[in-house]
Parts: C-alpha cells; structure tokens; sequence
C-alpha cells in the first residue's frame, strides 16, 4: 500500500519535472515563457496521436519532444524575433495550444493506446522496496532525473552554461563580449519546449493511456510556479515536484480512505500550495532573488 | 536577422490599421489550418464569421454574447496598463457570481428595486475579495500576481462546483448540481424595442457593459487615478518621484479589474442562466484578455474589440454546429489574434528591417516593455 502510494508521487511528479526544469533553462536566459500549459498539451497530443498511429510510444515520446520544441519555436519568434511582450505572448501561446491540441485531439478521443513499457534496471530492481520504487519506471521518468542532472551541471559547471546565465543575467554586457543574446535564448527556449513537450507526453504515454481536452489539469502553470519554488536551481525542482505529486496524490488517497472533506476541497490542495508555497518562497527577497535572472522578461534586441 | 529600429512618430493610419491586420492576417492563418486538417477553408470561415450574424436578432446576440467580454476587459485594461498581470478574471467572475447568487438565493422576498442593485454590489464585492488576494500577496510578499490569480481560478471553480453540488443545491432539482431559480426580481430583464420587440436576447446588462466601458474611459483618461495608473505601468521610477504609491495602484487596479469581473458574473448568470451551475463562463475571463489587448488597452475601443471576438466565440459554436469542429477551435483563433496583436504592437513602434546578415556597427539597445 505505502509502496504504492509513494510510487503514484513519484509518477505524478515526473511531468512536471520535465516543464519545470526546461522551463528554468529557458528563464536562466531571461525568458519568461508562460506558454507552459500550451507546449505540454501540444506534446501530449502529438505523442497520443503518434503513439497510436505508430503502435509505438517511444516514437510518441520522440513526437511530444518535438511538437513541444515547434510550439516554442513559435513563442520564439514572437519574443526574440519580434520583441512583443513575453507576458502576453506567453498567454497567447497557452491559448493558442490549448486550442490546437483539442482540434488536432478531437477524433483521438475515446481511443487508448499501450503506454511505455516499464524498463526494469538490472540488479538494482531487485533490491526490496527501494528497487520497485526507483528502478521500474519508464525510460521517460529515468529521462527526467538525467535531464534535471544535465540542466545542473551544464549550469553549474559548463561554459555553456556561463553564456546562458550572463546573457540571462545582463544581456547588454553578454552582447557587448560578442555572445549573440538572441540565438542563446532561441535555444534555450526551445529546449524549454522540448522539456515542456516530454512532460506532456508522459501524461497519455504513461500516467493515463488516453486523450482528453486540457488534460494538463494546469500543470504547466504549477510547473511555473515550481521554477520560483526552486528558486531557479535545478535538483530543487525535483524535491518541489515530489511535493506538489505528494500533495495532489494526497486527495486521492483521502478520497480512499474516507475522508468526510469535499472532494472539491481536496482537489484545491495543489493549487492552494502553490500559492502558499509561493508567499513563503518570496517572502524572503534575498532567498528568492538570489538565482533569479537579472534580466528575467526584459527584451533585448540589437539595433542601430 | 530582423533589425528593429525604433519609429520616431507613429502615423495615426499605422494604429487604426495595427489590429485590423491583425484580422486579417489571423483569418488567412486560420483559413490555412482548416485547409490543413481537411476542412474547407472558405466553408469554415463562412460558419465562422458571417453564418452567426446573418439575421438582426443574431446581431443582438452577438452583443449579448459580447456583453461579459467588453464588463471584464474594461477592467483588465486598468491592470495592463499598470504592468500587472491579472489573469485571474475567470475566478473572479464566479465569485462575483457566487456572491451575487447569495443575495438573490437567500433573499428572494426583497422588492424589485433593491434586487438587482443589491446584487451588483455583492458581484462587485465578491470579485473585488478575490482579487485582493493577490495584491495583498504581491504587496506584502512581492508574490507573483500571474501564479497567483490563475491558480485562484482553479481554486474558485472548484468552490463553485462544490456550492452547487453541496450546500446551495435545490432539493428538487432532481440530483442535478443546479441551484434554485432566481425569482424574478433578480433577473436581468430583456430589452424591448419600441416598434420591433423582443431582439434575440437582447438585455439590459448589455447597456450596462457599454456604460461600464464609457466609465472606465473617464477614470482612465480623466481622472487623476487614471493618470497614476498610466505612469506607474510606463514609468514606474518617475511615478514613485511623483509620490505615486505603487502599493496603492497594485490594489486599485486590482480591486477595478475583480470588481468589473463580479459584475461580469451576476450579469451573467442574472440575464442568461437564472441560477447557479457548475459551469457559469465559458473562458470569459481568459478571453476578456484578449479583448483588452485587441483594444490596444484603450477602453473605448474595448466595445468594438469585445463585439469581433464575441463573433470568433459565436463562430465556435456554430462551426460546431455545421462541420462539427470541437469547440476549442475558438481557441486557436483567439491565440493567433492574440499573437499578431502582439506583433502589430511591434510594428507600430519599429522600423522592421529583415537584413540577410547582422551589421558590425550594430549596438544594443534596450527596450522597457
């Protein structure tokens, strides 16, 4: 039962592990992209679609990295190529996906599909209870907690990540030293894209086996929020992920055990933790700026 | 490599023609994605955009359905202009909604003349509660008012979805989550034409939106309020030399964009569903966004902003309808609008020069949004 129970959080976790940790590299660069929601329900529906086309959720996984990249690319182009205002652009692009994916999804629905196999790590499965909880997942929940590795080391450790974190933090200087701010930030987003994509995926790949409109539930909203939990550090995402799954399991598991609470009571849990989440967070101006990018949603292009 | 080079003076044809690009351009991008997905593009448009205002009585519909829209984008726009982002207004709507079904549910015996002000003023109070949370956050705190007000939005319709289910739910309603029907002293009544009747459904509320609008012009354009909101969102340093509280703003303009949201919800609910249901809006609230934007954040101009997306939204139905396209298509149209509003934006304030490579001399300039 406990075992279970534990297994469900961490399951619930992993998409927004991917939105939030791609959506922070994006924000390292100093791009506020509030299109989350829009880019994961774009890559839910084109790993659905491909998933059941194909009869292979691998090849799901691959589309819902790739569609959620196209949908950035889109918000790219407005912000970095355009210089419109990243708020809103943001917004369009979460109206716009979820738009589109109900349109692209609408003969997808009532279908099912066989989701990603689990892959069970040799030996390291075996270990009694640890092994079922951490070594029989998917290849997309392993893929998670590489990714969040890789996003702190390239951060932390590469010069990669020193160009990104210079351009987020002062793009004129990063400019004037001959990097180009634009193209870094492309790139970011669109791996922000891609991240946002893959956590969509895993929602029809793995968590439920069938397309619905909106399915994201605001996820990708809570994976904003998750971004300024982690006070834009990488393996805090994590631990924050595992709080808000262990948070929005818990009303399913109240449910199960009785509780006399209104289930719509519960269901606010996760949202209502955001927010609290959020006041404790920023309420501590020096704990909450102290990685935020400098030049987090301003605009920068190059001019004569 | 786009160069933007910064206009010297915006030519007045250049703002007028912005957002009507913007139509346009959004329908060819809309007429290319119904091509795609094997749609007949010209078809498709029909139903959308001509098919629903065919006949007078579907005009009149069109500003019923126009009505919330151009109630909550007037006070969005108070919010855009300041640099805060409200985009909560959906869960305002329902509490304004909630709050207003409480008088007209628990006092069904007041006289006629009282109802409905009441009502209002409860509207105004419940969503001007709702929006006060995330200004007190962002002042107190300096949360995030984006995170915020949407995760509320979660939050307000799961309260409403209880409301109904739970405490407030008619013994007789046969197990549907439906409130009792308001009495007739608080509904919205329908305007009759002299000479003609009866137009669609047609209602006073619609009269009180376009005031609503004329209103916030005058607080925006005319009023010191307004000129404190205008600063702090443009310049907020040289607002705060000025002695601008940018605490006071953050409220206000939260406190007009929730109080105009609750209004948005009694009307709602008063002149078009006659007691509460789980589902009181359809998007209204994310929509009025879109509205306000299309408006270019001008409260005047919100009336016609809020009548061209109301027809995307009537459009939706209809396509429903006749080509059997899911209702979420609006969606998609009201995000490339609201893209190409963005890019007009920046149209009309820079040169756009499309090089084939960056020039050497080229220096950073950067630009306050």
């Amino acid at each position: 039962m406990i075992e279970q129970l534990i297994l469900t959080v961490i399951m619930t976790s992993i998409p927004l592990i991917f939105a939030a940790s791609g959506e922070l590299i994006a924000e390292r660069s100093g791009v506020l992209n509030l299109g989350v929601e829009g880019m994961m329900l774009m890559g839910a529906v084109a790993a659905f679609a491909v998933a059941m086309g194909t009869g292979s959720p691998l090849l799901g996984m691959f589309a819902g990295a790739f569609a959620g990249a196209l949908t950035a690319g889109i918000f790219a182009f407005f912000t970095l190529g355009l210089a419109t205002n990243q708020v809103a652009t943001g917004l369009a692009l979460t109206i716009f996906g979820t738009g589109l994916s109900g349109l692209v999804g609408a003969p997808l629905v009532g279908q099912a599909i066989d989701g990603l196999a689990q892959v069970h790590l040799p030996l390291l499965a075996d270990i009694p209870f640890l092994g079922t909880l951490l070594f029989q997942h998917d290849i997309l929940a392993y893929l998670a907690v590489i990714m969040v590795a890789l996003c702190a080391w390239v951060l932390s450790a590469t010069r990669v990540g020193l160009i990104l974190r210079a351009v987020g933090d002062n793009h004129e200087s990063a400019h004037a030293l001959g990097y180009s701010v634009l193209s870094v930030r492309l790139l970011a987003v669109i791996f922000g894209g891609m991240m946002a994509g893959l956590g969509g995926a895993y929602l029809p790949l793995v968590l439920t086996p069938h397309w619905a409109e909106g399915m994201t539930a605001g996820r990708g909203w809570i994976a904003l929020a998750l971004v300024v939990f982690a006070s834009w550090r990488p393996w805090r995402v994590l631990g924050g992920a595992l709080v808000f799954g262990g948070i929005t399991i818990m009303q399913l598991a109240g449910q199960a055990r009785g509780w006399t609470i209104p289930s719509q009571f519960l269901s606010m849990l996760p949202y209502l933790a955001t927010i609290i989440v959020l006041v404790l967070i920023s309420r501590n101006r020096e704990f909450a700026l102290a990685n935020s990018p400098a030049c987090l949603g301003r605009i920068f292009h190059a001019g004569k | 490599m786009i160069s933007l080079i910064p206009r010297k003076d915006i030519p007045l044809a250049l703002t007028v023609m912005t957002p009507i690009m913007a139509i346009a351009i959004t329908l060819f991008v809309g007429a290319i994605i119904f091509a795609t997905l094997g749609y007949d593009p010209l078809e498709a448009l029909y139903q959308f955009f001509v098919a629903p205002v065919s006949r007078s009585d579907q005009i009149a519909d069109l500003f019923v359905k126009a009505c919330p829209l151009i109630i909550i984008a007037s006070g969005l726009i108070f919010c855009y202009r300041a640099n805060i982002w409200n985009i909560g207004a959906e869960g305002q709507l329902i509490l304004g909604a909630v709050f207003s079904g409480y008088v007209a549910l628990t006092f069904p015996g007041l006289p006629a003349w009282a109802m409905i002000p009441l009502m209002v003023i409860a509207g105004i109070f419940g969503g001007m509660l709702w929006a006060m949370i995330p200004a007190l956050l962002k002042t107190r705190f300096n949360t995030n008012e984006i995170l915020v007000s949407l995760m509320l939005t979660y939050v307000a319709a799961l309260l409403i979805d209880w409301i109904v289910r739970g405490p407030w739910r008619d013994p007789m309603s046969f197990g549907f989550p439906l409130t009792k029907m308001y009495v007739d002293a608080a509904l919205i009544s329908r305007i009759e034409l002299p000479g003609i009747g009866y137009l669609g459904q047609l209602h006073w509320g619609v009269v009180g939106a376009l005031l609503l609008a004329l209103c916030a012009w005058f607080v925006l354009d005319r009023m010191l309020v307004g000129f404190q909101v205008k600063v702090m969102g443009a310049a907020p340093r040289a607002g705060r030399f000025a002695g601008f509280s940018p605490t006071f703003v953050t409220f206000m303009v939260l406190g007009i964009s929730g109080a105009a949201a609750g209004i948005a919800g009694m009307v709602e609910v008063s002149a078009n569903i006659g007691q509460l249901q789980p589902e009181i809006s359809f998007g209204y609230g994310f929509t009025a966004i879109i509205v306000a934007f299309l408006a270019r954040l001008n409260p005047l101009a919100v009336i016609g902003a809020g009548l061209v997306v109301a027809l995307a939204e009537l459009g939706g139905d209809s396509a429903q309808i006749t080509l059997g396209m899911p209702k979420v298509v609006t969606g998609v149209f009201k995000g490339i609008l609201l893209f190409m509003l963005l890019a007009g934006e920046t149209f009309n304030r820079f040169h756009v020069e499309i090089r084939p490579s960056r020039s050497s001399a080229a220096k950073s300039v950067e630009v306050q949004n």
